[in-house]
C-alpha cells in the first residue's frame, strides 16, 4: 500500500498590535453594508504544503521553518502550522 | 502601575545620568514613567538635534525668496511668483528600513509627504536617494529589493510620480543602508500652513489613523547604533497605509484651504509628544491633552505608550474655535477620525491628563530643540587615515592595457549603470506634469497654467565625502547645482539630509563638523541657501561606520519652459564641446575603485568661484538657445559622460567621435572625475557664438568632436559599438537581481 501524503497548513497573520490596513479597510466595508456586528477584522494568509509522501519525519518542524524563513515576514507576522 | 525610575531605567531611555539631574530641576521633582518616556523622545538626537544644531546654525539659511526659515516649519518654502510657492524637504528613514525594507522605505516616503501636505502644498514629486551594500551580498540585494518595492508602492498608491534620485553600493552601508525621502509639493503662498499652536481656548484634534503600539521608541531607537539588540527591537516597526494617507492629505489640505485652522503638524518621530510640545512651544502657548479621547487600535495601552505611538497616518490640529463643527464635518467626509482631544491654554506648559489624573505635566519650550533640549559640542579629531589617502601616489599605479574593457566595466559598474530596474517600478507619470522623469541629470516637472518648471536633483559623492569631508561637501553641493544647470535651471535653494556615525567619536564628529562647513561655504558662493532637513546620527555598527554622507536635494526653476534641455546628444553632425579643466585627478573616482579596488587619494579640486561662473555661462548659453544638450561629468569622468550622451535614450541610440590632447595620465584624462565639467552638443552653426560666450566669460570651452551614427571613439584609444555599451549600462543591475529588464 502507497504512503499517503502529509498535508500541513501554515496560516500567516500579522503580530498584535501590527496595524492592518486591509483589515480596517474590510471592517470599514461590512460597516457600510449592515455588518455592524464586527468589530474588528484581522487579515492574514493560508499556505497549504502537501509533502512527498516519503517524508515521515517531523513535518510540523519542517513547516516552521518554511514560514519562519520564507512565508512569514517575522519581524511584523506570526504564523501556525496545522497538522492535517 | 507605573515602573519605578531606576538609574537603569534612565539609562535604557538614552539619557546621561547629566540629562537626567537636568530635567528633574526642570521640573522641581522626580518625573514621572511617562515624563521619563517624553523627554527621552524629545532630547534624542533625531527629535531634539543636540549634537549637531550647533553646527547647522552657521549654514546659510537667508536668501531672495525664501518663505521661511530652516527648521521652523514643517519643510522649507521657497517663492515661485505668481503667488506661489515650492515646499520641499529631504528625510531619512535609514535605522526602520536596515530592521523592515519595505515598511521602512514606505513609511519614510509616507512622513516626507506629510511633511508636504501640512504646509498646505499638495505633493508634485518624489525623489530618493538611496544606498546598500554591494549587491552580489543576498542581505544588500534583499534590503535593495525590499526598499525599493516599499517606496514604489506608496508612492504609486499615494499617486506622487517618482521622479527621480540616486543609488549607490559601497561596503561601508552593508549593515547601515541610507534611505532619503525627498518630497516637493506647491501651494498659494497665502495659503500656507503653519505648525503652530496659539490663541487661549481654540480646540486641539487628533486625525488621522488610530494610535497603536507601533514605533514606540522610534526616535531613540534612530539615535543608537544597529547592533544585536536591534532585533529585539522589531515591534517598533511602523506600517504604512498610503490610501489612508491620501484621504488625509486632501482633509487636511481641506481645513487649511477652508481657512478653519491656526496649525497643523504630521505627526512623525515622537508623535503626540513631539506635535504637542514643538506646536506649544513655537506659539509660545501651553496645550493641555487628555489622552483618554484619543482613537487607539488596542487595549489597555498607557498613557507612556498613547504619547510615544509613532503610528503613522496622523496630524495634530490646532482649529480656531467656533470652527470645530466644519473641521470634523471634513474629516467625516474623508472617513477619518477626528477628535477633539484637548485645547490651547494660557500657561507654556503641555499637560496630559489619562484617567481623570494628569500623567505629565512640563513646560513645553524646554523639551524642544531651540528651547531646553540640549545643545552639545563634541570633541573632534581629524583621522589618522586621511593624511595617509591624500599622500597617495597615483603616478606608480599600471596604466590600463585596453580602455575599451574599462569603459564596459565603469559603464557596468552598479554605481554608473542605468537605475532602470528600480524607477521602472515607480510610476513617474501620474499627474502628468514629468516632463522628464528618472534619468541622468535632474528631474523636470512642470508648474501648471504657468511657463515655469521646476528641476530636481538629489546628490552625494560620499566616496569623495570620506577622503575629504569639507571638499566632498562642496562637490555634492556643486554636482546637483550643475544637474539643474544642465535641465535649463538656475539653481534656487537646498534641503539636506546629513547621514553619519557616532557623534561621540571625535574622528566621525570632525568629518560632520567638515562637512557641514563645506556645505555651508558651497551654498553661500552658489546662492542656494539651506531650507532645511535631517540629521541621521549613528549610521554605524561595531563593524564600521558608513561613509560621510550629506546628501543634498537641490531644488532649481526653470523660469521658461522653453529653456528645459535634455543630456542626449540630439542629431549626427552637431558639434560637441567640453567646458571646464580637466586635470590629473583619480582620487576617489569609481575607476580606482573597479580597476584598481582603491578608495583612496584625495577628493577632485574643486573651486566655487570658477564653479559659479562655469554655471552662469552653461545657463547663459541655454537662454541664448546655443545649447542642443548638456550633461554635467561626474562618476566614471569624460568617456562614460560622453557614452551616456549617447544612449541616454535606449531607442534612440547615437555616437560620437572626439579626439584631444591634454599633457595628462591617459586614465586620468578619461576616467578621472575633476569638477566643474560639462558636455554640450550644439548645432554647428552655434560654434562661433558659443566660444565667443565662453571667452567673454572667462571659461575653457574646447570643441573635441562630433556626434556620429553609431560607435563611441575617442582618440584612438577608445573605439565601441555604442549598442554594446548601452546593453551593458541598461542591464547590470537588473542582472545582479536576477532579473533582466528586457
Amino acid at each position: 500500500m502507497s504512503q499517503k501524503s502529509k498535508k500541513v497548513v501554515c496560516h500567516i497573520s500579522l503580530k498584535d498590535g501590527v496595524l492592518d490596513p486591509q483589515g480596517v479597510t474590510i471592517r470599514n466595508a461590512l460597516a457600510q453594508l449592515g455588518f455592524d456586528d464586527v468589530m474588528e477584522v484581522r487579515s492574514g494568509k493560508v499556505f497549504e504544503l502537501t509533502f512527498k509522501p516519503e517524508v515521515t519525519n517531523d513535518v510540523r518542524a519542517k513547516s516552521e521553518e518554511i514560514c519562519r524563513r520564507v512565508l512569514a515576514n517575522p519581524v511584523i507576522e506570526t504564523f501556525g502550522v496545522e497538522e492535517l | 502601575m507605573e515602573p519605578k525610575i531606576t538609574p537603569e531605567l534612565v539609562a535604557e531611555h538614552g539619557l546621561s545620568p547629566e540629562e537626567y539631574e537636568q530635567i528633574k530641576s526642570i521640573l522641581g521633582r522626580e518625573p514621572s514613567f511617562t515624563e521619563l518616556g517624553v523627554f527621552s523622545v524629545m532630547w534624542s538626537e533625531h527629535c531634539s538635534y543636540k549634537n549637531s544644531i550647533a553646527l547647522l546654525k552657521t549654514l546659510p539659511r537667508k536668501g531672495k525668496g525664501l518663505l521661511t526659515e530652516a527648521g521652523e516649519e514643517n519643510a522649507g518654502a521657497v517663492d515661485l511668483g505668481n503667488g506661489m510657492a515650492v515646499v520641499f524637504k529631504i528625510e531619512s528613514h535609514n535605522h526602520p528600513t536596515a530592521i523592515e525594507p519595505y515598511q521602512g522605505a514606505a513609511t519614510g516616503v509616507g512622513g516626507i509627504l506629510r511633511d508636504i501636505f501640512c504646509m498646505g502644498a499638495r505633493p508634485i514629486a518624489a525623489l530618493n536617494s538611496l544606498r546598500f551594500g554591494p549587491l552580489s551580498e543576498a542581505r544588500s540585494r534583499f534590503l535593495f529589493d525590499g526598499s525599493v518595492r516599499g517606496i514604489g508602492d506608496y508612492g504609486n498608491s499615494f499617486g506622487v510620480p517618482t521622479v527621480g534620485g540616486e543609488v549607490y553600493f559601497e561596503d561601508c552601508y552593508y549593515a547601515n543602508p541610507l534611505i532619503n525621502a525627498m518630497a516637493v509639493g506647491i501651494c498659494k503662498t497665502d495659503r500656507m500652513a503653519t505648525a503652530t499652536a496659539k490663541g487661549e481656548g481654540n480646540p486641539v484634534f487628533i486625525v488621522g489613523s488610530s494610535t497603536g503600539r507601533d514605533g514606540i521608541h522610534g526616535a531613540t531607537f534612530a539615535s543608537e547604533e544597529i547592533s544585536a539588540k536591534s532585533e529585539l527591537k522589531r515591534p517598533s516597526v511602523q506600517i504604512g497605509d498610503p490610501f489612508t494617507e491620501k484621504l488625509l492629505m486632501e482633509a487636511s489640505l481641506g481645513i487649511i484651504k477652508d481657512d478653519l485652522i491656526v496649525g497643523i503638524q504630521d505627526m512623525g518621530a515622537a508623535g503626540i509628544t513631539c506635535c504637542s510640545s514643538e506646536m506649544a512651544a513655537r506659539g509660545e502657548s501651553g496645550i493641555e491633552i487628555n489622552l483618554d479621547l484619543v482613537p487607539v487600535r488596542e487595549d489597555r495601552m498607557t498613557a507612556y505608550e498613547i504619547m510615544l505611538s509613532e503610528s503613522q497616518e496622523r496630524m495634530l490640529v490646532v482649529g480656531k474655535k467656533g470652527k470645530e463643527k466644519e473641521i470634523k464635518e471634513i474629516f467625516r467626509k474623508w472617513d477619518l477620525n477626528c477628535v477633539e482631544m484637548g485645547k490651547v491654554t494660557s500657561g507654556k506648559n503641555m499637560k496630559v491628563w489619562m484617567g481623570g489624573k494628569v500623567v505629565a505635566d512640563i513646560p513645553a519650550d524646554v523639551l524642544v530643540l531651540g528651547g531646553g533640549a540640549p545643545i552639545y559640542t563634541r570633541e573632534q579629531r581629524r583621522p589618522a587615515y586621511l593624511d595617509e589617502a591624500h599622500r597617495h601616489d597615483f603616478s606608480t599605479l599600471p596604466l590600463p592595457p585596453d580602455y575599451n574593457d574599462v569603459l564596459m566595466k565603469l559603464v557596468t559598474s552598479h554605481n554608473i549603470a542605468s537605475k532602470r530596474w528600480v524607477f521602472e517600478q515607480y510610476d513617474s507619470m501620474v499627474r502628468t506634469n514629468t516632463v522628464a522623469g528618472p534619468g541622468p541629470d535632474a528631474a523636470i516637472i512642470r508648474i501648471r497654467h504657468t511657463s515655469k518648471a521646476l528641476a530636481l536633483a538629489t546628490d552625494c559623492n560620499a566616496r569623495f565625502c570620506y577622503l575629504n569631508p569639507r571638499i566632498g561637501a562642496q562637490i555634492a553641493v556643486a554636482e546637483s547645482a550643475r544637474n539643474c544647470v544642465c535641465s535649463g535651471a538656475r539653481p534656487t535653494a537646498i534641503t539636506n539630509c546629513l547621514n553619519f556615525g557616532n557623534p561621540y567619536k571625535p574622528e566621525m564628529y570632525y568629518m560632520f563638523s567638515e562637512a557641514v562647513a563645506g556645505m555651508g561655504e558651497a551654498c553661500r558662493v552658489l546662492e542656494t541657501p539651506v531650507t532645511g532637513g535631517n540629521v541621521s546620527f549613528y549610521n554605524e555598527d561595531p563593524e564600521r561606520a558608513v561613509y560621510p554622507t550629506p546628501t543634498i536635494g537641490m531644488l532649481g526653476i526653470i523660469d521658461d519652459i522653453a529653456h528645459i534641455t535634455g543630456s542626449n546628444f540630439k542629431s549626427i553632425g552637431d558639434v560637441i564641446a567640453l567646458v571646464g579643466t580637466t586635470k590629473n585627478e583619480l582620487g576617489g573616482s569609481e575607476y580606482i575603485k573597479e580597476i584598481h579596488d582603491l578608495v583612496t587619494g584625495d577628493a577632485p579640486s574643486i573651486d566655487l568661484d570658477f564653479e559659479k561662473r562655469l554655471q552662469r555661462f552653461i545657463l547663459e548659453a541655454i537662454k541664448n538657445d546655443l545649447v542642443k544638450s548638456a550633461h554635467d561629468i561626474s562618476e566614471g569622468g569624460l568617456a562614460v559622460a560622453l557614452a551616456e550622451c549617447c544612449f541616454g535614450d535606449r531607442e534612440h541610440l547615437i555616437g560620437a567621435k572626439v579626439s584631444f590632447q591634454l599633457d595628462l595620465r591617459a586614465d586620468a584624462l578619461y576616467f578621472g572625475e575633476s569638477q566643474s565639467r560639462v558636455i554640450l552638443s550644439i548645432a554647428p552653426a552655434s560654434k562661433g557664438s558659443l566660444t565667443q560666450l565662453a571667452a567673454s566669460m572667462n571659461v575653457p570651452l574646447a570643441l573635441i568632436g562630433e556626434v556620429t551614427s553609431d560607435r563611441l571613439q575617442i582618440n584612438g584609444d577608445i573605439d565601441v559599438p555604442v549598442v554594446q555599451l548601452s546593453d551593458g549600462f541598461y542591464d547590470s543591475i537588473g542582472k545582479a537581481m536576477h532579473q533582466p529588464t528586457r
